[in-house]
């Protein structure tokens, strides 16, 4: 039996001195491997990122969460968010909230506005919303409590600060207890909400304070207009159901005919989300088959230089011949040769990779994941260009004439 | 060098059996086996095939040559003498003839298979010393044993034995193009012989190098013909060469014209 060991070992060894021995040439021939192993992993890497972005943006919003926009979903359904079209109020999201496919509901209104506390300024979301605003959007209180029903109904001068702006206003104060001033109203802080960090489209959705939308409308915007009603659905399955119920219950709320269009639209986030995701996952995978075909160049590449080692190598493979190496021993040789070129390719190219991903990650507001997942498909990948693009010079060294190859100049 | 004695023996009508000598038995090989046969070709022809025309290089070769002997071919260029080494050898295949390696008839083997007669029966000493420039001597010796399947480390030990033999155990480590050509053909010598080969085919062994060292490199074929028994066959222009040899055989337009024993070797 032959040890496959002291084989392969020095067969290893022999591609790594002629690797050695022709680094430029080496390095030239791995380089379309190196750039398409590497333009693979950087782009699966802004994929796996705008997905993940996405999966998180999905789960802030919610579970099972609908939208209630006013407005014609016909107009193309462009919100401006401040200036409100006046057809949804608090009392619409009270109805809604009776639906038997609805769990809870929100309405919601939100407006830029400068927050005072002891001369510090700070300008930031002031979110109008239900008590239900913390389940709804999945969003846990860290310190103090988020404000009740009871306050709401009451309209409260309470509200629930996001991180942002609490360090921006407290800096390491305590902020629970203090008073904050909005548009000359005083409210007294009861909660800290938990850090959420950035969404996929970089907002920073800890710069946020949470208000009851009655004291919203009532005292601060003075209006009885909403500028969304948050719905959260029974169940994945109740989504589209309750979808329909919403609609029909505002038709009939607001007078509206059956041949007219409704003044509102419910928009089903989480389906919104995943269709992102989804094409998301599209674009990954094409951008990644445009880099597999610089793999496939890269193939060929090796392949060119495999027939040229041959041809060079003619007389050490009539030599090894003539010692007694039988065919499959010189194509084992040359095809280890063609492997490791192209898995070292694929090794630098996956650092390559790797630093492409993080700096796009450091240097522009793309969220880039290196898994491992690729990576290990990159390495077989090249492998498999390896053995695949330097089978064809092996077989053809394989098949030498000993008595030719010896006599080869 | 004297010149030989020719001894022809006429048999079978026209075709001409060249025997080895029994008198080469017992001596140096330190064994019984002078007598016993390791080649025997029968009417061996080998012809070539350039476009339309074809050419036959070897027309009908009968030969046997014994275990242990050290036999020398010499003949005019473009005889047939490189053809004939490379059937002996087991690198090409005969047109026809039947060729007989130690009593198994290999005249009709595959490619795989002499090449496993190759690494087990045959080493190898060109003109031009063949040996892989990128390698280092020892490994240029081990490289018989990589394709035997020997471990390692036995390989290496064998390796450096057989470097010993032909004086170049620090040498090891150097690379062919670090030693003079005499030492890379002394490391084509420990190639040969490190797998316990039993035969060596030597083609112009000295061909490219001058006298004093040619000589040397002969020295060492001698010392492995009588210390290891191993049957050498050298093909030489040089008359001085195929002098150390113990029986010279002419080749002259691809048939054998004369046989004769060198005495002064005896
Ligand atoms: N592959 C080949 N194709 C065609 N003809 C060949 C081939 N090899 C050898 N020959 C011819 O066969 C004849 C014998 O060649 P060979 O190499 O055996 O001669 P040789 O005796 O070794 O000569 P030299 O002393 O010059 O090495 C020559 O005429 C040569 O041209
Ligand atoms: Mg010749």
């Amino acid at each position: 039996m032959k040890p496959v060991k002291f084989v392969f070992f020095l067969d290893l060894k022999s591609a790594y001195k002629t690797f050695i021995r022709n680094k430029i040439r080496s390095f030239l021939t791995i380089l379309g491997i190196v750039i398409g192993v590497g333009a693979v992993i950087a782009t699966v890497s802004i994929g796996q990122g705008a997905s993940e972005a996405i999966q998180s943006s999905i789960n802030a919003m919610g579970a099972n969460m609908l939208m209630i926009l006013p407005g014609s979903s016909s107009l193309g359904g462009v919100h401006s968010g401040f200036g409100v079209l006046p057809t949804l109020t608090l009392r619409d999201a009270y109805a809604i909230r009776k639906l038997p496919a609805v769990k809870t509901d929100s309405g919601m209104m939100g407006m830029a506005q400068q927050v005072v506390w002891r001369g510090n300024n700070w300008a930031t979301l002031i979110n109008g919303a239900n008590s239900t605003f913390s389940e709804i959007r999945n969003w846990p209180v860290a310190k103090g409590t988020f404000f009740s029903h009871g306050q709401v109904v009451s309209a409260a001068n309470v509200a629930v600060i996001g991180n942002t702006a609490a360090t921006e206003l407290f800096g390491l104060i305590n902020p629970i207890g203090h008073t904050i001033i909005i548009k000359n109203i005083p409210f007294t802080v009861v909660g800290l909400l938990s850090i959420r960090g950035f969404n996929a489209f970089g907002q920073d959705q800890d710069d946020i304070v949470v208000i009851p939308i009655t004291t919203m409308l009532e005292k601060v915007a003075g209006t009885t207009w909403v500028h969304a009603i948050a719905v959260s659905a029974k169940s994945a399955k109740d989504t589209s159901k309750a979808q329909s119920e919403i609609t029909a219950l505002l038709r009939q709320r607001h007078h509206i005919p059956a041949h007219k269009a409704s003044d509102f639209f419910v928009r089903n986030l989480t389906q919104i989300a995943q269709t992102a995701n989804s094409s998301a996952n599209t674009f990954t995978v094409l951008l990644g088959s445009i880099a597999a075909v610089s793999l496939l160049v890269g193939g060929i590449g090796i392949m060119n230089i495999m027939l040229v080692s041959v041809t060079e190598r003619t007389r050490e493979i009539g030599i090894r011949m003539a010692v007694g190496a039988k065919k499959k021993d010189i194509l084992k040789q040359f095809l280890i040769e063609s492997s490791v070129l192209s898995l070292f390719g694929g090794v630098l190219g996956i650092g390559a990779g790797m630093g492409i991903s993080s700096a796009i990650s450091a240097f522009s507001p793309l969220k880039t994941i290196v898994t491992m997942e690729p990576v290990i498909i990159a390495l077989i990948f090249s492998l498999c260009v390896g053995i695949f693009f330097g089978f064809y010079p092996a077989y053809k060294a394989s098949r030498m004439n000993p008595v030719e190859a010896l006599r080869y100049e | 060098m004297n010149s030989g004695i020719i001894k022809e023996q006429a048999k079978d009508g026209d075709i001409l059996k060249f025997q080895g000598n029994p008198a080469v038995s017992g001596g140096e090989s330190g064994t019984a086996n002078g007598n016993a046969q390791m080649i025997r070709l029968e009417d061996i022809r080998m012809t070539y095939d350039v476009g339309d025309i074809s050419y036959e290089a070897l027309r009908g070769i009968d030969l046997d040559v014994g275990k242990g002997e050290f036999l020398s071919i010499m003949g005019a260029s473009g005889s047939g003498k490189s053809t004939l080494m490379n059937i002996l050898g087991c690198l090409d295949k005969p047109t026809s003839g039947r060729y007989f390696l130690e009593g198994r008839d290999v005249s009709n083997l595959t490619s795989d298979e002499l090449a496993e007669i190759r690494n087990k029966k045959v080493g190898f000493v060109f003109q031009g010393f063949n040996l892989i420039q990128r390698l280092s001597v020892v490994e240029n010796v081990e490289l018989p044993m990589y394709y035997s399947g020997i471990p390692s480390k036995e390989a290496r030990d064998m390796a450096m034995e057989a470097l010993k033999l032909v004086d170049l155990s620090d040498k090891g480590n150097k690379f062919p193009n670090q030693i003079s050509g005499g030492e890379q053909q002394r490391v084509a010598i420990a190639r040969a012989i490190v797998n316990n080969a039993p035969i060596i085919m030597a083609d112009e062994p000295t061909g490219n190098l001058d006298s004093v060292r040619g000589a040397d490199v002969m020295n060492f074929f001698k010392k492995v013909n009588a210390e290891r028994g191993v049957t050498i066959i050298l093909v030489s222009h040089d008359k001085n060469i195929a002098n150390y040899g113990r029986r010279l055989i002419t080749v002259k337009d691809g048939v054998i014209i004369s046989s004769s024993i060198i005495e002064a070797n005896l």
